[in-house]
């Protein structure tokens, strides 16, 4: 039984989802898609390319509303909702500061920011336009956007990918460091194995096409105990348990 | 050899620059000046060869400029043709981009309606000036209405254009974030729409305030329009051709006053190296 105001976790329970081209050709991507992230957790979609994890977020944004099945996000606190998508995203015709604070609503436009700013190393940049910013920059200002709002639940879909392996791993230790100062259940798409081990709490691993859950992978160490020695016997357990997966 | 040595006057040192890009504004404004100062001659020289009422020269139209700016008939007529130039354009521009993103977002609407605004595009001025004076009274809202349905088509077609290019990934975001209307309007739509916008106004500016004149000549008692009716019914050339180019320099002081500084802060962003 769960204590009296507990939150609500994130719960997906996609029947089906079909794309139809316009030539009648039609694509499964969703097929009886379903798992739970707890509240406060950090969970990771890892699956091959194509296999529907952008799909699947799109359809918890409510950016996509044509698929069977049902899903419930966390409630509680602000019922507000973040992303990171796969590009930036960012108003190029705004500046980085105009960008986060235009995402927040009315009552917390207002807010101090500077805390945030520092911690991504944007302090200087909150006057620039996007364009103005290297790629690693707007992806930074896009999770600054993200936590500036104080979300329920914050989606991401591979924010990190077509950056240079140094410049991942930079903020991939900066994600952690805004998250971990306010847990946030969170959902992250990626195929990047060894991202996902660092990342997350729990990682729900995809079949590819038509999409369903192989398993559920727990990491239950706290994240600054997986140093690289631990991250190599996380990996072979992870190997162990799902042989296909790369 | 050649092609060696102009690449190397060209890489002039930093000293040279001041002086360089003071040339480089000044070049323009002096071409402009003797280009005017010699139509200005020609004109002169052409009427002393042939002189006629029908063809004044430079020195009448100024003294007829002069007379009408003293006697304060040329503001008054100038400022009321104005009036109705800025009212004809707001609600053509409010109107047609209202719906010509309608049409550019939805195509199923644009499928039905397109035949409309073909229509619309094609029917001569005159016919919906005449039209919306019968039908409407000879008035001033009949006449700024009958300007503005001349050039909203124009409009709307500029405007779906720009609403077809419209980026959804910026809407999506919005959505996300739950932006609220008026900030979708302001910081997703009118953005991305911005240079279809400014298209839309330069065009429409120099259509509309054609159309005004003949709207003032045909059916109301002021403005440039009015005025240049009256002194063609008393053949007075010199009088006509200083109430045009009187308004020409009005819209060209409108261009560089108003049109240029706000189309430059509308695209501050784009301007900034990366
Ligand atoms: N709008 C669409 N119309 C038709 N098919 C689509 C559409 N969007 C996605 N698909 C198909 O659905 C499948 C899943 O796409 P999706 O973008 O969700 O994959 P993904 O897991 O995010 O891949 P990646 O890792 O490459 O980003 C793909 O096979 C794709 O071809
Ligand atoms: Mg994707």
């Amino acid at each position: 039984m769960q204590p009296v105001g507990a939150v609500v976790p994130l719960k997906v329970d996609i029947a089906e989802k079909i794309f139809r081209s316009a030539r009648g050709v039609s694509i499964t991507a969703l097929q009886d898609l379903s798992f739970e992230v707890r509240q406060g957790e950090f969970a990771c979609l890892l699956g091959p390319s194509g296999c529907g994890k952008t799909t699947t977020l799109r359809i918890l944004l409510g950016l996509d509303k044509d698929f069977s099945g049902s899903f419930q996000l966390p409630q509680g606190g602000s019922n507000r909702i973040a992303a990171v998508f796969q590009e930036p995203t960012l108003l190029p015709w705004r500046t980085v500061e105009q960008n986060v604070r235009l995402a927040l609503p009315k009552s917390l436009r207002a807010k101090n920011l500077d805390g945030l700013f520092d911690t991504l190393g944007l302090a200087g940049m909150r006057s620039l336009y996007p364009a103005e910013l290297s790629l690693g920059l707007a992806r930074r200002a896009a999770l600054a956007r993200a936590f500036a709002t104080e979300p329920a639940v914050l989606f991401l879909d591979e924010p990190f990918v077509s950056l240079d392996e140094q410049t991942a791993e930079r903020l991939r230790h900066l994600l952690l460091t805004v998250w971990s100062a306010r847990p946030t259940t969170a959902l992250m798409v990626t195929h990047n194995l060894r991202e996902a081990l660092m990342l997350s709490d729990r990682i729900i691993v995809l079949a590819p096409r038509p999409t369903h859950v192989l398993g559920v992978f727990d990491v239950r160490l706290p994240r600054q105990q997986r140093n690289s020695q631990v991250m190599s016997d996380l990996l072979r357990s992870f190997h162990h348990r799902f042989p296909d997966v790369t | 050899m050649t092609a060696l040595e102009t690449g190397g006057t060209r890489d002039a040192p930093p000293s040279m620059s001041g002086r360089r890009s003071l040339a480089t504004a000044l070049v323009p404004a002096l071409t402009v000046s003797v280009s005017l100062l010699g139509l200005c001659l020609l004109w002169n020289l052409a009427a002393s060869v042939w002189p006629s009422r029908a063809f004044p020269g430079p020195g009448q139209v100024w003294q007829v400029l002069l007379r009408e700016a003293a006697n304060g008939d040329l503001f008054y007529h100038l400022g009321v043709t104005l009036g109705r130039v800025a009212a004809a354009y707001i609600v053509a521009m409010i109107i047609g981009s209202v719906i010509g993103v309608l049409l550019g977002s939805y195509r199923r609407v644009d499928r039905f309606f397109n035949p409309w605004v073909i229509l619309f595009l094609n029917i001569p001025a005159l016919v919906v000036i005449v039209l919306g004076y019968i039908w409407f009274g000879l008035n001033e809202a009949a006449a700024i209405g009958a300007v503005a349905v001349n050039k909203i088509p124009n409009v709307v077609v500029t405007m779906r254009e720009g609403a077809r290019t419209l980026d959804p990934s910026y809407a999506e975001m919005a959505t996300v974030y739950r932006f609220g209307r008026l900030d979708r309007i302001r910081h997703i739509l009118l953005p991305q729409l911005q240079p279809y916008l400014a298209a839309a106004s330069r065009s429409g500016i120099a259509l509309i305030w054609k159309i005004v004149l003949v709207v003032e000549l045909l059916g109301r008692s002021n403005g440039v329009g009015f005025q240049i009716h009256l002194y063609f019914q008393l053949f007075d050339v010199a009088a006509i051709l200083a109430y045009t180019l009187a308004f020409v320099a009005v819209m060209l002081v409108i261009e560089l006053l108003l049109v240029q500084p706000v189309e430059r802060h509308a695209t501050r962003w784009r301007r900034r190296p990366a």
